[in-house]
Order: C-alpha cells, then structure tokens, then sequence
C-alpha cells in the first residue's frame, strides 16, 4: 500500500482502494487460465470446467476437484476433499461480516466471492468504505476474469488436444504448492505439511482414489493434539514460558 | 454422470461455507482451537494434494518430469515470483524435461 494514497481523514483515498483491488482480482483472475487448461487436460467438457468457476469459484478446490476426478476418484470423495479445502472461507466470511456490515438481504450474494484474495484485500483497507470497495472490486474483477479465463483456457486444452506434452499438468501441483508456501511458517505447520505428504504419497496404493487426501487432512487434527500435549507437558516442568517463545 | 454430481455436491457445500461465514454471529467459531484447526487443514490438503499430483499416475507412484516442473515453482517460490510466473516455471521446466527424455 502506498504511503501517498492516504487522504486527510486518515482513511485511504478510493482510488487507491480501486487500484490494489484491480491488482489483486487481474493477477489472479488470469490464472483461471491454468484452471481451464488444467480441467479439460483432466477430461472435463468445456461445460462442466466453466460450470465449477462459475458456481465453486474457490481456486484450490476447483482445482483439487479435478485432480482427484482425473484419478478415478468417485465424485463424493472428490467433492469432499474439495470441500474440506473451502472450508477456510467460513473463516474469511466470519472476519469480512464485522468489518462490512452488510445488511443481511445482501449477504446470499456477496457469500460467493470470500475467497482468499477478496479477504487479503478487504482486511488491510483502513475504514469501513474502503473495505467494502476493496471487496466488490476484487470480487467483481476476478470474478469476471477467473470464469473469463477458464473458458479460453478450456478451449485452449481442447485445440491444442495432448496437454501433458505441453507440461500442462503440472500447473495444478504448482498452483498447490504456491497457495501452500506462505502458510508453511512454524515447526507445527511444517509438520503438518510433512505427515500430510507421507500420509497422501503411502496411501495412494492401498486406498481408493480421493481417499488418500482425505486421510491425509487428518494430519491437522493429530499434530495439533500431538502439539497440545507436548505443551501440556512443559507447563507441568515449569518450562511454559520457553515453550510459548518459540511460538 | 458422475462428474456433474461432483460439481452439484462441490458447488453446493463451497457456497454453504462462504455463507456461513457471513451469517453466523461473531464469536461462534472464535475459540482459538477452531481456529486452529480451520489454518491446519488447508496446510495438510495442500501438501497432500501437491505431493499426489506431483508423483501419481493414477494409483502408482512415480517420478517423471513433473517433478522437475515442482522443482522450478519451488526455486520460483523462494525468489518471490509473481504467481502466474510461478506456474509458468513449473509449465515450461516440465515441457522442456518431458521433450528431451521422452518421458
């Protein structure tokens, strides 16, 4: 955000808003086009790819949607590691819902755009006029470009026919492994992250497909318990504020 | 068939989610180990689902130009690459590999 954007009130001029909104919703409404790419490459008719960014409009379970349907997953294991991945944006709405107070006839249609970036944007405005800009111009702009994009990369998976020789699927791991970067940050989210992978990549032989991811989400609950108890442990030793340092 | 029942369930629950959000009272899901669990789960979705579509071939594991694609996101990553270049990386990187190995 720049320091000059910034209007007497304190509050940040609306122009400012407009322009770090259309930044976030052009850059990443572009990238409906690995979507659409990715989803075809996968087996999905033009249809069925504009019909997920239309009505899912989540990236990451879009995404592992048709990751998981490509692997000959059934579609309710599919959906549901699909799911589990939208589940953050609750989360997101609770936050967005105190500072936009939207009046709740409103609400039905704004729910479809908390996503991560419309939140990202939204939260770092300073006064309640320029989170609601902030929200509906990045909402409304990538919306626009993400199902925009999908379709021209659908039909673009479908003209260019073999997307694999393209190095095509590995857009869907990259797009993964990006979102997954900055919330890798403390030892408990590292392994998370580690146990997630071993549990994903061993259980992939021996379960049907879709199932593995779902297993593997289960390394949340387990290292967050494991966490509690390691810490329950160094109160009782009197170790508490060494503990809560590395944190 | 199925396809079009995974996108009904996935589009249904994604936008009951979001709404959710919206319409519950503050302070409903603020217990810090909800939340917890809420910033957990996408870290374990994420590196599962990387893992996977990095080295599965359907229900096998295998190691093939993918993975030098995962590689160059992963360099691109550190460097702070915009996102789209990002994927770019991973694209170009696997295409390359897959031409000269045949693989």
């Amino acid at each position: 955000m720049r320091a000059d954007a910034y209007g007497d009130d304190g509050g940040k001029s609306d122009a400012a808003v407009v322009r770090d909104a259309l930044g976030v919703g052009v850059a990443v409404g572009l990238s409906g086009f690995a979507f659409g790419v990715t989803s075809a490459g996968s087996g999905l008719t033009v249809l069925q790819t504009c019909a997920l960014s239309l009505l899912v409009f989540t990236g990451a379970s879009q995404f592992a949607l048709v990751g998981a349907l490509a692997g000959g997953g059934n579609p309710f294991t599919a959906a549901a590691g699909a799911f589990f991945l939208g589940v953050r944006n609750a989360f997101y709405g609770l936050r967005l819902s105190q500072l936009l107070a939207l009046p709740r006839a409103v609400r039905p249609f704004a729910a479809q755009w908390v996503i991560d970036e419309t939140t990202a944007v939204a939260l770092a405005q300073p006064t309640r006029r320029s989170v609601r800009i902030g929200f509906t111009v990045t909402g409304l702009s990538l919306y626009v470009l993400w199902n925009l994009t999908t379709l021209l990369g659908a039909l673009g998976a479908e003209a260019i026919g073999d997307t694999d020789a393209w190095g095509l699927d590995a857009a869907g791991p990259a797009v993964f492994l990006a979102l997954l970067a900055p919330m890798v940050r403390t030892a408990l989210e590292r392994v998370v992250a580690a146990l997630a992978v071993v549990l994903g990549l061993g259980l992939l032989p021996v379960l049907p497909g879709g199932v593995p991811v779902l297993v593997a989400a289960l390394a949340a609950p387990v290292a967050l318990w494991a966490d509690g108890r390691r810490r329950a442990r160094t109160k009782t030793v009197g170790g508490r504020d060494a503990a809560e340092g590395k944190r | 068939m199925n396809i079009w029942i995974a996108i009904g369930v996935t589009a249904v629950g994604c936008y009951a989610v979001k709404l959710i959000g919206l319409l519950i009272p503050a302070g409903a899901l603020e217990r810090p180990l909800v939340q917890r669990l809420a910033a957990l789960l996408p870290v374990a979705l994420l590196a599962a689902l990387t893992a996977q579509q990095t080295f599965a071939d359907g229900r096998l594991l295998v190691l093939d130009a993918r993975a030098a694609g995962l590689a160059a996101a992963a360099v691109a990553l550190l460097l702070r690459a915009p996102f789209l270049l990002v994927v770019a990386a991973a694209v170009l990187v696997t295409a390359g590999v897959r031409a000269m190995t045949g693989g």
